[in-house]
């Protein structure tokens, strides 16, 4: 019998014998970047399509929520820091090996865009509303003006943002469920899908709904290629990573992943939105409440798997 | 100048008096602990060894947890000694979720990430690593590996050793003499 | 009497009468502040002590800051046995001042409602109430039925009063529980115990053999340190065990011998040596008497012989015993230290010093030295009275118990056990006597008809429990202490002197011992004001002064005599009635004892139970050191270590909580977390001893792990010194907590 013990030291509170440091902060941290990163895509979308009118759940009433998401979101990262008094310090330097540092550069300049792009419709949506200053017409003008330059700033950054909330776990090649290169795509994959989910929520019209249906329809189907991919990769890799892979599929966490995300989150909404495609009479915002609650659950898996894996040493 | 630290498992008895020299020397709050040792058992009855380890913080060439940090408070000095400065950390974690050694932890009462340091404050001062200082059986030694007349070049040149963990890729700093 | 006068009552329970005790735990970080700075931001002001952790008596230095708290130990580099480098205990022994569950004020036992509980008392009220007790009892039964159960530095100066009251019935547990037997076999063979520190020369050895001895896991401080400088030369180390301890791990043979079957190894080694004529001849033939009959004795003792009974192959045998002569004499078959196991310990240690002496290794380099320690003349005091009866009359039926016998002392309280010698009252300092000594059915008998206890400690150990007065001593680093005086290769003295003030109202034994002395009219033996000045005195007459003392903290002297070692041109003279090593004991044979040691077959476990093995663990001093935060931080409590193929059997899971019960059904009483390990053998299991303490008022020692010695209940007597065999208890586990057998 092989047998490995702590004479002494260790059971250090949240790190032994389990790393449970981030929890559901940090993992619906990366729900709502996610979620935000894939509206915010699509708005820029439509926008350079020049479609904003056709789709305005997508191009005004979805952005509408993301400063909102993206504010929540940064708080919920704050209150996981232990030194938060000092999150100033983020913005001191450019750190291009760490994620975490881009994260906070590209929320450092989204998240007032997100606010400008709410506030610059804000009038169109609710046109009794009326600036009390001129300063703030002002601002209205000049961003409506150059919303597309804006939207085209937005695509880049919102990959960024959306890769990113896989990339920050994916470079921890310490926790080897992490240490995949396929996180980053399948986080933002999966992060546009539940954008497509919160569209139809919003969408008023059956038009944009079925699109966005369509469209979650495909991205549903390559998240499940790239989840196959993701699981394939860790079989065929070292003893820890097939350790790390057992976790979800043969471990304490495999009902959730099986039941919540997988079939839940994943397979049902895809059977329902191409059933309600076919024409069966199912109401559309099932498919995409599960499809956005199968997104957390994901992101939680993922962060609690992770800290659950280890370098076997 | 490359400060590393060899500990050789052939004569450590795992008394732990590097882990409470560490404690009493740095401050490290109850319950928590910067070194910590490490007893593997391989084998069956009566064909049977194990091994101790007492294990810290690497002080890797190719630091996870300073590339993964990002204000820059996990940093290297001179020496290659990997240090944390508490006014610029902001306890984001990243570091830690890096580490393959669980080497590090969030001070509980003053937030900023904690580790062992090699005792740099001793080491200014001419002295050795509190545990090195400390550890009854000398089973420790701490010096510089580019000066090849030190201690630890010689036992690294003549003895069979390992590091822990080197496929993660960290280059870590502290070997094992087995 | 219907209801025992002595319940155990807990200091806990002291909220119903007196005033309670404070017993918070904070954390120890909050010592220093919340923003602690670097220890080298401030100056540290250096103090000598030694450290009284364990009996090594390391030297040390107490570094205290400018607001006067201590900040660290660390080892005194001036002196030899520690060399700079305390262990972890010493390390950590700033806990033992730091410990918020210390004893803070005298207590006296009152009973109020009924009930008996502790008030807290004024040192003025506490020692009157002793003292008043200690003349009674002289008036009504003599002094000598005041006895005196000790330990370590507070027990000497209790020791000191109680000889200048009358009473010689002194006896400590380190005798008769633990290094006895090997003192005497020592004794008997070479005319010279090892001493404590040891003369084993293992800097120097070429071959260690190590027999029920676990260097490393006991952490006597210069054993483990010479054992690793010997490492490094490339020692060979030959290890006896049924457990694969820490040193067996390093061994070149691991002999995992069946249990209580030593002695036959033993005596098949000698056969080996004398037969493959592997012995040294020109020692043996000029240093020793009664080799013939010594081969003769041991010619049937083949390996063979030994193969059934100790499990160990032949080959290994032979092996191992032609490894010795190899390194011989420059090889120590270690005479260990807890050696009271089966009751024929007298005799194995024996064996042990005949092995040795075949080697040629005692008076050789590698092998043992000739050890020397200071003369340090007595503080001036008149002569003791000599008392009608001491520990020794207790013992007289074990001819060789040259220390007095704990257990005798508590028989002797025993009604019915006694009729002319008979104690009445006792005091305990700085042992936990429940913890330290077998069978406490009868110790709870013996208090239970005591006139008085008092207990000194530092600590609200188990013992304190039973007492009527407690006084509470300050720790080692709050006080003075008599100058340390190790044997050793050469000579030194070292100082302890107080670094800090004592916390609460704790006070110095030594002040205690005099207060009660000038109670009791005995001024002349303390004629000091402070035991400093005794100090002084004495450092004075050894050619140094308090003051260089208080600079150096420790003080290496040349040797008086010219040699370390046997002086192999000149006849070597030993303190044995025939001058020489005594292979053959006259003394024995003339006592109506073997002579030479024989194999006896000792009971192994009965089905369904396993033989109960206990050891040290590195980083504690048996049960005292448990509740010191530091220590209690590296290890808070004990595994049972069982062979996984016994725990399949027994449909057990690695940490597990299971508790134990012995053959004669006593049973632990806390839980004890399963370890499978392939460490042990599949008959035996193993547990650190000195956990599974039951006072709650040691906060963070309560309750954790079981208490091996609770469940020792069978003692095996050695009739040659008294000392106690504890191995011969066996255990089964049960894995449903059994109904409450909670101690009240």
């Amino acid at each position: 019998m092989e047998e490995e013990l702590f004479v002494s030291g260790r059971n250090l509170p949240h790190i032994d014998p389990n790393l449970e440091l981030w929890g559901f902060p940090i993992a619906f941290y990366l729900f709502l970047g996610g979620l935000a990163a894939g509206i915010l895509l699509f708005a820029s979308t439509a926008v350079i399509l020049e479609k904003e009118d056709k789709f305005p759940a997508t191009a005004r009433w979805a952005p509408l929520v993301v400063p909102l998401l993206l504010t929540v979101g940064l708080f919920a990262l704050i209150v996981d820091l232990h030194h938060p008094l000092y999150s100033w310090q983020l913005y001191t330097t450019i750190r291009l090996e760490s994620p975490m540092s881009w994260g906070a550069w590209v929320l450092l300049i989204v998240t007032p865009i997100s606010y400008l792009w709410a506030f610059a419709d804000l009038r169109i949506l609710f046109p009794k509303l009326d600036w009390k200053f001129k300063v703030l017409y002002q601002i209205e003008d000049l961003v409506r003006k150059y919303r597309k330059v804006i939207a085209w700033i937005l695509i880049p950054l919102c990959i960024i943002l959306g890769i990113y909330t896989g990339i920050l776990l994916s470079a921890f090649n310490a926790r080897p469920l992490w240490n995949s290169a396929i996180l980053g795509p399948l986080f933002l994959i999966s992060g546009l899908s539940t954008a497509a989910a919160a569209i139809i929520l919003l969408a008023k019209s059956h038009s944009e709904s079925s699109l966005f249906s369509k469209i979650d329809i495909i991205l549903i189907i390559i998240e499940i290629g790239l989840v196959i991919h993701l699981i394939m990769g860790y079989y065929s890799g070292t003893e820890m990573q097939v350790e790390a892979a057992n976790i979800l599929i043969n471990g304490e966490l495999s009902i959730m992943f099986f039941v919540f995300f997988i079939l839940l989150g994943l397979i049902v909404p895809l059977v329902m939105e191409v059933f309600e495609l076919l024409g069966t009479k199912i109401p559309v915002y099932i498919p995409a409440i599960l499809v956005l609650i199968g997104g957390l659950i994901f992101r939680i898996l993922m962060v609690e798997a992770g800290q659950l894996s280890r370098i076997l040493y | 100048m490359r400060y590393v630290m060899v500990i050789d498992t052939n004569k450590c008895v795992g008394c732990s008096d590097c882990v409470v020299a560490c404690q009493v020397e740095n401050h490290v709050p109850m319950g928590y602990c910067r070194d910590w040792v490490v007893e593997t058992v391989n084998g069956t009855y009566p064909s049977v060894s194990f091994e101790f380890r007492s294990e810290r913080c690497n002080h890797c060439d190719n630091a996870p947890c300073v590339r993964t940090c990002p204000t820059g408070a996990s940093h290297i000095i001179e020496g290659g000694i990997v240090l944390v400065t508490p006014e610029e950390c902001i306890g984001c974690g990243a570091c830690i979720e890096s580490c393959p050694y669980d080497a590090r932890y969030p001070h509980p009462e003053e937030g900023h990430v904690d580790k062992c340091t090699f005792c740099n404050h001793r080491l200014e001062k001419g002295e050795l690593p509190a545990c090195v200082s400390v550890c009854p059986t000398k089973c420790m030694y701490f010096g510089d590996l580019d000066d090849a007349n030190s201690d630890v070049s010689k036992l690294l040149a003549t003895r069979q050793h390992k590091v822990l963990a080197p496929e993660a890729g960290t280059k870590p700093r502290v070997y094992y003499l087995i | 009497m219907e209801t025992t006068r002595r319940d155990f009552i807990k200091i806990s329970s002291l909220g119903a009468g007196g005033v309670a005790l404070t017993s918070t735990t904070i954390p120890l970080s909050g010592i220093f502040g919340k923003k602690k700075p670097a220890l080298d931001d401030e100056k540290l002001t250096k103090i000598p002590t030694y450290c009284d952790i364990c009996f090594w008596k390391c030297a040390a230095w107490a570094f205290v800051d400018a607001t006067g708290k201590i900040r660290k130990l660390e080892g005194n580099k001036n002196d030899l046995l520690d060399r700079g480098r305390l262990c972890p205990r010493g390390t950590g022994g700033i806990g033992a001042y730091y410990d918020d569950d210390r004893l803070k004020t005298p207590l006296v036992r009152i009973e109020e409602d009924g009930e008996q509980v502790f008030k807290e008392a004024s040192w003025e009220e506490a020692l009157d109430l002793v003292a008043n007790k200690m003349k009674e009892i002289k008036e009504k039964h003599g002094p000598e039925s005041f006895a005196l159960l000790k330990h370590g530095s507070p027990g000497k100066h209790f020791a000191h009063l109680f000889q200048a009251y009358g009473s010689n019935t002194i006896a400590e547990p380190a005798f008769a529980q633990c290094r006895g037997p090997r003192d005497v076999g020592f004794k008997l063979t070479f005319g010279k115990p090892p001493g404590s520190p040891e003369n084993t020369d293992l800097r120097d050895a070429k071959c260690i053999v190590l027999i029920g001895s676990h260097i490393g896991e006991n952490m006597h401080n210069s054993q483990v340190q010479e054992l690793s400088d010997a490492i490094d030369k490339g020692v060979s180390i030959i290890t006896v065990d049924p457990r694969l301890s820490t040193v067996a791990n390093k061994s070149k043979f691991w002999l995992p011998i069946r249990p209580s079957t030593d002695m036959a190894l033993l005596l098949s080694w000698m056969h080996v040596l004398i037969y493959e004529e592997l012995y040294d001849k020109e020692y043996v033939e000029k240093n020793t008497t009664g080799f013939e009959e010594l081969k003769k004795h041991v010619r049937q003792f083949t390996p063979e012989w030994a193969y059934p009974i100790t499990d160990i192959k032949p080959e290994m045998i032979r092996k191992s015993a032609r490894e010795m002569a190899i390194s011989a004499p420059s090889t120590i078959v270690h005479p260990g230290r807890h050696v009271v196991w089966y009751g024929d310990d007298t005799q194995r240690s024996r064996a042990i010093a005949i092995l040795n002496a075949l080697l040629g290794s005692w008076g050789r380099r590698g092998g043992f030295y000739f050890s020397e320690k200071m003369r340090i003349p007595k503080y001036p005091q008149p002569p003791y009275p000599k008392p009608k009866w001491d520990a020794h009359t207790l013992s007289h039926h074990f001819p060789f118990a040259n220390h007095g016998v704990t257990g005798d002392v508590i028989k002797a309280s025993l009604i019915e056990k006694t009729k002319e010698h008979h104690v009445k009252a006792w005091m305990v300092a700085g042992t936990n006597l429940t913890k330290s000594v077998p069978e406490r059915a009868v110790i709870e008998s013996a208090i239970n008809e005591l006139e008085f206890l008092v207990v000194v400690d530092t600590m609200p150990m188990e013992i304190t429990g039973y007492a009527d007065v407690i006084l509470p001593e300050c720790t080692y680093l709050e006080r003075y202490d008599q100058l340390r005086n190790s044997s050793w290769r050469t000579p030194s003295v070292a100082l302890r002197m107080p670094a800090v003030k004592p916390k609460y109202q704790s006070k110095p034994a030594w002040w205690m011992a005099k207060q009660l002395g000038e109670r009791l009219g005995l001024q002349d033996y303390f004629d000091y004001e402070d035991y400093e000045e005794v100090i002084k005195w004495q450092l004075e007459h050894v050619g140094t002064s308090l003051e260089e003392m208080k600079h150096l903290g420790v003080k290496n002297y040349d040797r008086r005599s010219k040699n370390l070692y046997m002086d192999e041109k000149a006849t070597q003279k030993f303190k044995t009635p025939s001058g020489k090593i005594e292979l053959y004991s006259q003394k024995l044979k003339d006592a109506g004892f073997e002579p030479f040691p024989v194999y006896k077959e000792h009971e192994r476990p009965p089905k369904n139970y396993l033989r109960m093995i206990y050891g040290r663990a590195p980083m504690h001093t048996f049960s005292k050191t448990v509740n010191n935060p530091y220590l209690n931080e590296l290890k808070n409590e004990n595994l049972l270590w069982i062979n996984p193929r016994v725990a399949k059997k027994w449909n057990l899971h690695y940490g597990q909580k299971v508790w134990l019960k012995n053959q004669d059904g006593v049973i632990s009483t806390f839980p004890i977390k399963v370890r499978m390990t392939e460490r042990i053998r599949w008959d035996s299991i193993y547990m650190v001893h000195g956990f599974g303490h039951n006072n709650k008022n040691l906060t963070r020692a309560y309750s954790k792990g079981a208490s091996d010695t609770k469940l020792i209940s069978k003692i095996l007597t050695d009739p040659i010194m008294g000392g106690t065999g504890l191995r011969g208890n066996f255990v089964t586990i049960l894995t449903e907590e059994p109904t409450k057998n909670i101690e009240s």
